[in-house]
C-alpha cells in the first residue's frame, strides 16, 4: 500500500511538473498581453511530434535541444500573423482564434503524423528502474522532473535579471508606462509569446516519453493548465508552479482510493479555492477588475 | 432597398421559421437540418443573452447543454418514458448547476472569468465520460427514445412525424425567445445593459452588480440547457461530447458569426454554422481544420457578425 501510494504521488508529481510547465507558458502570455492561448496544447503535441521526426538524425538529446526552439519559431509565425493583431481588441476575439488554431494544430497533426499513437524512444539507460523496491522510478522520470525544475528555474533567472524579463515583468504591471518609457512592447509581446511556446514545446519533448505521442496530447493537458492557473493566483507565475504540483499530487493520490475521480478531483479543488480565496493561492488582489 | 425596420425583419423570421418544413427540402436540406439550425440557434441566443446583453463572456456552456441533455436521456431511459417531465429534469439539473457554479465565479470578471468558466465547464463532461454505469461513458447513453406527447385531447407523435417534431421545438424556440426578448426590454434587461456599458457606474448607482450578473448567468443557463433537452431528442442520443469544451466554442462562435450586439444574430450564425458544418463533415474527413479556418475568418474578417455589418451599411 505504501508503494502504490508512493507511486502515484510520483505519478502525480512528475503529471504535475508538466501541467506546471505548460502553465507557466499560458500565464506568461496571460499576463502580458490578456491573450487565453487555447492553442497551447496544440503547440505542445507539435513539439513532442517535432522531437519525433528529429530523433533519427539527432538522437534524443538534439531532439530535446532543437524541438522546443522550432516550435517556438512556429509560435511566433502564428503571433506575428494572426494573434497580433487582436491585441488590445475584446479578449474574447483572441480566444476564438486561438480556438480555431487548436482544431487546425489538432487536425492537422493528425493529417501528416496519422492518428494512431506512435513509438517514441527515450534512451535505453533512462528508461531502466533505479531500484527493484521502487520499480517505478525510472531514471526517466527523475530526469523528466529535474529537466522541470532547470527550466522552471531558467525562466525565473530570466525574468529576474535579465533586462527582457524586467521588461516583461513591468509590461505585466503596467503596458502603457513601460511602451511610454521606449521600450518596443510589440517586440515585447512577441518574445513573451515565443517565450511562453518554448516552455509548451519542451514540455511537449518530454510529455511524450511518458504519455505516448498521439494527436490529441496537448488537448489533454490543457484544462488542468487552465485549472491550475486559477488555483495558483491569476498574475502570479509562482502560484502557477505551485497549483500545476498541487492538482497534480492531489489527482495522483485520489487515483489510490478512487480512480475514477482523478479528473474531478482538481475541478473540486478548483471550486473550494475560489469559495475561499477567489484570487488564487499567490494571486494578487485585484488582478481580477 | 427597402427600409427594413426591426418589426419587418422579426415578422419575416417567423414566417421562414413557419414556413420551414415546406420550402427546406425544395433547397436540398433536410428535416432534421432545420430541427437542429433551431436548437443550435437556441443555445446561441442564449449565450448572447450573457454575452452579448450582459457583456460576460462565458466559454463553458455546454456543460449545462450537456446536463440538459444526458437530464432527458436519464429520466427517459430510468425513469419514466414521457418527454415532458425528461425535458423538466433536464431544465433543473442544468439551471441548478448554473446557480452553484454561478456563485462561485459571479465576482470574476474578464478573461479569467473566462477561463474558470471553461475549466468548469470541463466537470461534467468528466463526469459523464468516467461513470459509465449510468452515463454510457465515452459511447454516450443510447437505448431510449423521445416519446409522443399526450395532451389528453389528442397526441403529438413527436417521435414519428419528423416534422411534429420540428414543431415541437420551435414552439418551445418561440417561447424561449419571446421571454428573452421581454426581460431584454424590462427594467432589469436594462440594467443587464447599463453592466455591460459601464459597470462602474452601474455600482455607484446601487446596481448589485453581482447579484444581476448571476441571474443573467442562471437565465441564460437556463435556456441553454433547454436546448440541450432538444438536442438530445433530436437524436434519440446523449452524446458525451455535447458537454465538452468544442461545444461551448460552437456556441460562442455562432453568437460571433451572427453578431453578438443584435438579438436575431445568434439565428443568423446557426443556419450558416450548422449547414456549413453539415456539408464539411459530408466532404471531408478533415473537417476539423475547415471549421478551426472558420473559426480563424471569422475573428479576423467579420468580428461584427452578419448582422452587425448589414446594420452598419444600413446606417451608413
Amino acid at each position: 500500500m505504501t508503494q502504490l501510494i508512493l507511486f502515484n504521488i510520483s505519478n502525480g508529481l512528475i503529471i504535475g511538473a508538466f501541467y506546471a510547465l505548460m502553465a507557466l507558458g499560458l500565464s506568461l502570455i496571460l499576463n502580458l498581453s490578456g491573450v487565453i492561448n487555447f492553442a497551447h496544447g496544440g503547440f505542445l503535441a507539435l513539439g513532442a511530434y517535432f522531437a519525433y521526426t528529429l530523433m533519427p538524425y539527432t538522437g534524443f538529446w538534439g531532439a530535446l535541444l532543437i524541438a522546443p526552439v522550432l516550435t517556438a519559431m512556429v509560435g511566433l509565425i502564428v503571433e506575428r500573423f494572426l494573434i497580433r493583431r487582436l491585441y488590445g481588441r475584446d479578449p474574447l476575439y483572441s480566444l476564438l482564434l486561438t480556438f480555431g488554431l487548436a482544431y487546425i494544430f489538432e487536425d492537422g497533426l493528425r493529417f501528416i503524423w496519422g492518428a494512431q499513437s506512435l513509438p517514441y524512444s527515450v534512451p535505453l539507460w533512462l528508461n531502466t528502474p533505479l531500484s527493484s523496491h521502487l520499480f517505478f522510478l525510472t531514471g526517466y522520470r527523475l530526469f523528466m522532473v529535474l529537466l522541470v525544475v532547470v527550466a522552471v528555474i531558467g525562466l525565473f533567472l530570466i525574468l529576474r535579471y535579465t533586462r527582457l524579463g524586467m521588461r516583461i515583468r513591468a509590461g505585466t504591471q503596467d503596458l502603457d508606462t513601460v511602451s511610454v518609457l521606449g521600450v518596443n512592447v510589440r517586440l515585447l509581446r512577441s518574445l513573451n509569446f515565443g517565450l511562453g511556446i518554448y516552455l509548451a514545446g519542451l514540455a511537449g519533448v518530454l510529455a511524450a516519453g511518458m504519455l505516448g505521442l498521439q494527436p490529441t496530447i496537448g488537448s489533454s493537458l490543457i484544462m488542468p493548465s487552465f485549472v491550475a492557473i486559477i488555483v495558483g493566483g491569476l498574475g502570479s507565475l509562482p502560484g502557477t508552479l505551485l497549483g500545476g504540483l498541487l492538482i497534480g499530487v492531489a489527482s495522483g493520490v485520489v487515483t489510490v482510493f478512487f480512480s475514477s475521480a482523478s479528473e474531478a478531483v482538481i475541478y473540486v479543488m478548483m471550486a473550494v479555492v475560489l469559495l475561499i480565496r477567489p484570487r488564487g493561492l499567490l494571486g494578487e488582489e485585484g488582478r481580477l477588475q | 432597398m427597402i427600409a427594413f425596420d426591426k418589426r419587418t425583419g422579426s415578422a419575416l423570421i417567423w414566417i421562414l421559421l413557419l414556413s420551414l418544413p415546406f420550402w427546406l427540402p425544395l433547397v436540398g436540406g433536410y428535416q432534421e437540418l432545420g430541427t437542429r439550425v433551431l436548437v443550435m440557434a437556441l443555445a446561441a441566443m442564449s449565450l448572447n443573452f450573457l454575452l452579448g446583453f450582459t457583456g460576460v463572456l462565458s466559454f463553458g456552456h455546454a456543460a449545462y447543454f450537456g446536463l440538459g441533455a444526458y437530464g432527458v436521456a436519464m429520466s427517459i431511459k430510468y425513469l419514466s418514458p414521457s418527454t415532458p417531465l425528461g425535458i423538466l429534469l433536464g431544465v433543473l439539473a442544468g439551471t441548478v448547476a448554473a446557480a452553484i457554479v454561478g456563485a462561485l465565479i459571479v465576482r470574476l470578471r474578464g478573461v479569467y472569468f473566462a477561463m474558470v468558466t471553461i475549466a468548469f465547464g470541463q466537470v461534467f463532461y468528466f463526469i459523464a465520460f468516467r461513470w459509465n454505469s449510468v452515463t454510457g461513458g465515452d459511447d454516450g447513453l443510447g437505448g431510449w427514445r423521445r416519446q409522443p406527447i399526450d395532451f389528453g385531447f389528442a397526441q403529438l407523435d413527436i417521435l414519428g412525424n419528423d416534422k411534429a417534431f420540428y414543431y415541437l421545438v420551435l414552439a418551445l424556440f418561440a417561447i424561449s425567445v419571446g421571454a428573452m426578448a421581454v426581460l431584454l426590454r424590462a427594467p432589469f434587461g436594462r440594467t443587464l445593459l447599463a453592466i455591460r456599458e459601464n459597470e462602474r457606474r452601474a455600482r455607484f448607482l446601487g446596481i448589485p452588480v453581482e447579484l444581476h450578473i448571476w441571474l443573467s448567468f442562471v437565465i441564460s443557463c437556463l435556456f441553454v440547457s433547454l436546448a440541450g433537452t432538444l438536442y438530445a431528442l433530436l437524436s434519440n442520443f446523449a452524446d458525451p461530447r455535447a458537454l465538452r469544451w468544442d461545444m461551448s466554442g460552437n456556441f460562442v462562435i455562432i453568437a460571433v458569426l451572427g453578431g453578438m450586439r443584435s438579438f436575431w444574430g445568434p439565428l443568423v450564425g446557426a443556419a450558416i454554422f450548422v449547414v456549413l458544418q453539415d456539408y464539411i463533415s459530408s466532404q471531408t474527413e478533415n473537417w476539423m481544420s475547415f471549421i478551426g479556418l472558420f473559426f480563424v475568418l471569422v475573428v479576423l474578417f467579420f468580428p461584427r457578425g452578419v448582422l452587425g455589418i448589414i446594420r452598419r451599411k444600413v446606417a451608413s
